[in-house]
């Protein structure tokens, strides 16, 4: 099963509406996805030179001041952090390269679960509602998230193996099937330098996507190209700095609704989650066709 | 008329009220008012009565329909009308995958387009689609009519027994054991009649007739020692 949605406004600053939105649809997709729930909100971007990175903690009690001080003895600590119980968003004047290494050595049991210029990334086993509530997700403003409720097959029910994944700077992705030849695509995709924290069939697929546009490749070839090289049962939901993308596999087993308004696009499992957004009743509503990229940019 | 609003009844009471009517009641006319993509709408009904659900349904509207009338005067998610029996359903809008999936009889209107896998295993339902059909559209089917106006999708008609499917616009392919087939003059009869149930106004002329080839499932007498 599991559940996506996805929700983009197509234009303006970061807006406080998205968080409620979001958390609203989320909540439509409990019964899809009841072993644990995540989200992914692009919000205000980092200053020039610095990053945004999401970091979740063992457990709640996690002493976050004490690893800002030792932090900040390393690294710019560019504004203070955010802290939600076990995740904190910090923002680093530096290249991530250096302090994903100075993570690795002095702080192994904190894990990155998203960086890059404007993506925040929480997730954690448990419903909707609870999660988001956790997270704070009705305060939180953005101009687009993706959403995750998840009923796992392929690997276990962990924080780590709940979606989002993402796997390269800005980009992350949810998922809904599971994917066949992700033990062997990992290993290539090993080889290449793109990094994986998990054994799970969907991070590989956020993996491939981040080689791609590294690549120099747009969303939408990445997309193309996944076609050929994915072999397994998937709806993708991608989202990007300024861009939101669905694919679903060519049999198009598992089920889509796209709607789009003047001020937005919408993406979910089930009608239901797109319904509680305003102007639902009198936006543009379709299947995606199989095999089909969809992609939307901010201008 | 009776009015039933989903954003203060839940789908089981109102579908509960729909099973509960006898055959000398008089509640014929039903409406159901925000349904907001509840699953399992008006699924089960077992009466003669028109129920028009206004907005967008989710997953299985009008389920095992027999006798029953049920319009949605809007799109339909997944599995739309599976396994009819009898009656009809109309839908306004588009259709999800799996419409009328392995029905047995009665009539599905579908006015809009219908995704992948439209009338999947169906026995004996009469389809129509104004617009056109996803891939793999009646899948294995083994009895009964798809009629669609528009295009149809890769695979039409794949492994089917004895269905009759006829297209008005361009077929990307046909599946395995599908093959197109004459029109014969009770073919035509057959279609225009379909057409003018459905209120649907398309000209039967304009159509082409698919079936089975017969090839794929036929017993072969040549193998009758092997048993």
């Amino acid at each position: 099963m599991c559940g996506i949605v996805g929700l983009f406004f197509k234009r303006g600053a970061a807006t406080q509406a998205l968080g409620p939105l979001l958390a609203g649809m989320l909540s439509q997709m409990r019964e899809r996805g009841p072993d644990s729930t995540g989200f992914a909100l692009y919000g205000d971007e980092a200053p020039p030179g610095a990053f945004k990175a999401t970091l979740r903690a063992p457990d709640g009690g996690y002493d976050w001041a004490a690893f800002e001080g030792t932090l900040a003895n390393a690294f710019q600590v560019v504004c203070p952090a955010r802290k939600y119980g076990s995740h904190a968003v910090f923002t680093i004047g530096s290249d991530p390269e250096p302090v994903f290494g100075w993570f690795a050595q002095h702080h192994p049991e904190l894990d990155i679960f998203g960086f890059g210029e404007r993506i925040e990334v929480f997730k954690d086993v448990g419903l909707p509602d609870a999660v988001s509530q956790r997270f704070a997700l009705e305060q939180r403003a953005g101009t687009h998230g993706l959403g995750h409720t998840r009923m796992a097959t392929e690997s276990a029910v962990t924080t780590e193996h709940s979606h989002p994944f993402s796997t390269g700077p800005d980009l992350c992705l949810v998922h809904n099937g599971s994917l066949s030849n992700h033990n062997r695509l990992r290993l290539s995709l090993r080889r290449e330098g793109i990094r994986f924290a998990t054994d799970n069939d969907t991070e590989v697929a956020a993996g491939y996507l981040t080689w791609r546009l590294r690549q120099g490749m747009s969303l939408t070839e990445a997309l193309e190209a996944a076609l050929a090289d994915l072999d397994g049962f998937y709806t993708f939901a991608v989202g990007t700095r300024d861009g939101f993308a669905i694919l679903r596999d060519p049999i198009a087993c598992k089920p889509a609704v796209l709607a789009e308004t003047g001020d937005w696009v919408a993406m979910a499992t089930e009608y239901r989650a797109i319904a509680t957004l305003p102007g639902a009743a009198g936006a543009e509503i379709w299947e995606p066709r199989p095999a089909t990229v969809y992609s939307w940019h901010r201008q | 008329m009776i009015e039933v609003d989903l954003a203060q009844s839940s789908v089981r009471e109102l579908n509960q009220r729909l099973h509960r009517i006898g055959p000398g009641d008089n509640e014929h006319h039903w409406r159901v008012v925000n349904p907001n993509g509840a699953h399992a709408v008006a699924v089960g009904l077992t009466a003669p009565v028109h129920v028009e659900i206004k907005g967008h349904v989710g997953y299985y509207c009008a389920g095992m329909n027999a006798s029953a009338e049920v319009v949605v005067d809007g799109h339909a998610g997944t599995g739309l009308a599976e396994n009819i029996m009898s009656g009809s359903v109309r839908v306004r809008g588009n259709a999800a995958q799996s419409a009328a999936a392995s029905g047995r009889g009665g009539l599905v209107v579908l006015e809009g387009d219908a995704s992948a896998r439209c009338g999947i295993s169906m026995k004996g339902v009469a389809i129509v689609v104004g617009g056109s059909v996803g891939h793999m559209s009646a899948f294995m089917g083994q009895a009964g009519t798809l009629v669609v106006c528009g295009d149809a999708g890769h695979d039409l008609g794949d492994s089917i027994y004895e269905a009759d499917i006829f297209v008005a616009g361009k077929v990307a392919s046909l599946g395995a054991d599908c093959m197109e087939k004459e029109m014969t003059p009770a073919d035509f009869d057959r279609l225009a009649d379909l057409l003018g149930r459905a209120r649907m106004a398309a000209d039967a002329a304009r159509f082409r007739h698919y079936g089975s080839a017969r090839r794929l499932y036929n017993f072969h007498i040549d193998h009758a020692a092997e048993y």
